[in-house]
């Protein structure tokens, strides 16, 4: 196993060298150079080469890459489309946006080399349209691609072929569910589907289609440079108690946020802890304070108490402290002198805002939980408003069956962590009346 | 007389070959007539139906499922202005600025300036929690903003 003394960052290792966004400089550190490889190999050879190296879905829900790949009809006549995910809206995520600005060369070399996998001829990427600079960097980089014969018609004579779209999105969070992308790609509500039929059998336009994340697709590019061993030299081997359990190999970006003096990316072998990102890579806890609460991984996963921090951030880790999963593996810091019942109102209003409606036990949840924050914020809340939130966001989501996607367990989850680890500080908060300094109405609407 | 101009329809047509069926030009589309008029009328709505060869509800179904999209009752400003106010902006002064910007432009969010310059908004994570508090003008970020830095930016536009 790689050791973090030894480690030497590959997804992020051209950031911040000049030029780093241009093709010139991409292809003088060897980039493409996966993709030819890739070109001279049977599609399904690429296919087992990145089923085996453990790769799993770095967007937030760690599904293993390659096998998703497998779930597409044998022998079908085509279009199969490529999606990628580039609309990572998780807040305190902001990986994807680095490599795309900084490296987006390395991101299309990914695209190239995972359609010519799955034999798609054309990939679209949907790109949250807050990323502008994203975009800028992407539509020049796909631009210097045709011109220089990577992208369009008979790629360096193999016969293959592919186009690379970029579509914007317009501010939904609920894009970044993979049915909710493909909605919207077709010009519609983003509205997610009932699964199955699962995208890889009828995706985008009906067609099938594979959704993958940006930093999966860096990664898919890394694998191919170099191999498998490389890939499953760090990580976390699987859990040999758990049968399913895959593991958690590779390298991953973290990001690091909120109260830390150094927020940042950092790319580390899966597995770092929690504590090793705040105190090594984040310059510990700002002003000398201690950290009261972490969000693991996206606000959706819920949150870490103080004496969690030694969790280790693999697939399975945070799960082991009752948070959802991984998710994006964006840690939030919270400090000591910061209201809980400010944060978690926080993320009542984010998903109030940001369910899409189609499915009531979401809409009326969500906007029912920032309903009752508001009122325990205000100083006007009961000790029972404890339990109506956690009724309220016990009856919604997959996982208790009521609603098509996961937007909605990601709204309950963090109520429930919080309601659990931090009972007592919201019973203190309503038993004496307090209230936060006088938020302005503004502050406290949902829409 | 048509509220799109040829030029405008010029670029939506142009985006056609991108896909297999011309209903998933809706949301380029709707950029595209938002960019250049600053919101969408019902007219633009017909027009984009009429050249997607899509009935106008279809249009203004897509449309008015994204709140980015703007009808002629909240026309924007030339330029708009997020501030962002999720969980990692929220802990470093992200609400407080966005009351400091609006209290400088007399706006509550959503609403525009009155020189018609600047349209506030808040919004949720921009993806720049490494410069939180962050903002968004148009489509560029700006990290690690104070209330001096947001003044001067203000004033730039």
């Amino acid at each position: 196993m790689e050791t973090m003394s030894t480690f030497e960052p590959t997804l992020l290792a051209r950031i911040g060298r000049p030029d780093c966004q241009l093709l010139e400089t991409y292809q003088r550190d060897g980039g493409y150079e996966g993709f030819k490889k890739a070109l001279g190999m049977a599609p399904v050879d690429v296919i087992n080469l990145v089923k085996d190296s453990g790769l799993r879905g770095r967007g937030g829900a760690g599904f293993p890459t390659g096998l998703k790949w497998t779930f597409l009809p044998k022998d079908h006549p085509g279009p199969i489309y490529l999606a990628i995910n580039a609309d990572e809206s998780e807040p305190a995520t902001f990986n994807n946006r680095i490599l795309m600005e900084m490296d987006p060369h390395q991101v299309l070399e990914g695209i190239a080399i995972s359609c010519y996998a799955i034999k798609s001829q054309k990939a679209y990427i949907y790109l949250r349209y807050e990323y502008g600079r994203s975009y800028r960097a992407l539509k020049k980089a796909i631009e210097e691609c045709y011109a220089a014969g990577l992208f369009g018609k008979n790629i360096h004579g193999s016969g293959f072929d592919l186009d690379v779209v970029l579509h914007r999105g317009a501010a939904a969070y609920i894009c970044g569910e993979e049915t909710g992308l493909i909605e919207s790609l077709e010009g519609k509500r983003a509205w997610p589907r009932i699964k199955p039929p699962f995208p890889a059998i009828e995706g985008l336009f009906r067609k099938p289609t594979i959704v993958n994340n940006i930093e999966t697709m860096a990664c898919v590019k890394q694998i191919l440079d170099r191999g498998v061993d490389w890939f499953k030299s760090m990580g976390v081997p699987p859990d040999p108690k758990n049968p399913r359990d895959a593991g958690s190999y590779g390298p991953k970006l973290y990001c690091i946020s909120g109260h830390v003096n150094k927020p940042g990316c950092v790319e580390l072998p899966m597995g770092v802890t929690v504590r090793e990102l705040i105190d090594e890579h984040g310059g510990g806890v700002w002003k000398g304070r201690k950290a009261k609460a972490v969000v693991p991984g996206g606000i959706s996963m819920g949150f870490l108490s103080a004496d969690e921090l030694d969790l280790p951030l693999d697939f399975n880790g945070p799960g082991k402290a009752g948070c959802l999963g991984l998710g994006t593996a964006a840690i939030t810091v919270i400090d000591d002198q910061t209201s809980m019942v400010d944060v978690l109102f926080n993320c009542a209003r984010f998903f109030a805002h940001e369910s899409c409606g189609q499915c009531t036990p979401c809409r009326e949840g969500t906007a029912w939980m920032h309903k009752i924050l508001t009122r325990i914020r205000l100083g006007e809340g009961q000790l029972r408003d404890l339990d109506l939130l956690n009724e309220v966001a016990s009856s919604m989501g997959i996982i208790p069956g009521t609603t098509i996607c996961g937007l909605s367990d990601g709204a309950a989850w963090p109520i429930k962590n919080a309601i659990k680890k931090f009972r007592s500080e919201f019973e203190e908060y309503i038993q004496t009346g307090r209230k936060s300094v006088k938020p302005s109405e503004a502050l406290m609407v949902a829409h | 007389m048509a509220v799109l101009n040829e030029e405008l329809r010029d670029q939506i047509r142009a985006l056609f070959p991108n896909y297999p069926n011309k209903r998933a030009v809706v949301l380029p589309a709707l950029h595209l007539v938002q960019d250049a008029q600053r919101y969408v009328s019902i007219e633009a709505v017909r027009e984009i139906a009429e050249l997607l060869e899509l009935h106008p509800s279809e249009v203004h179904d897509t449309m008015s499922f994204y709140e980015f999209f703007k009808d002629e009752k909240h026309k924007l400003g030339k330029h708009r202005v997020w501030v962002c106010r999720s969980i990692s902006c929220m802990l470093r002064g992200g609400e407080e600025l966005l009351q400091h910007m609006c209290e400088k432009l007399h706006v509550h969010p959503g609403q525009t300036s009155a020189d018609g310059k600047v349209t506030m908004e808040f919004a949720e994570c921009l993806g720049a929690c490494d410069g939180a508090p962050c903002i968004l003008v148009d489509d560029e970020a700006h990290m690690n903003i104070t209330p001096e830095k947001a003044d001067e930016l203000l004033k730039s536009l």
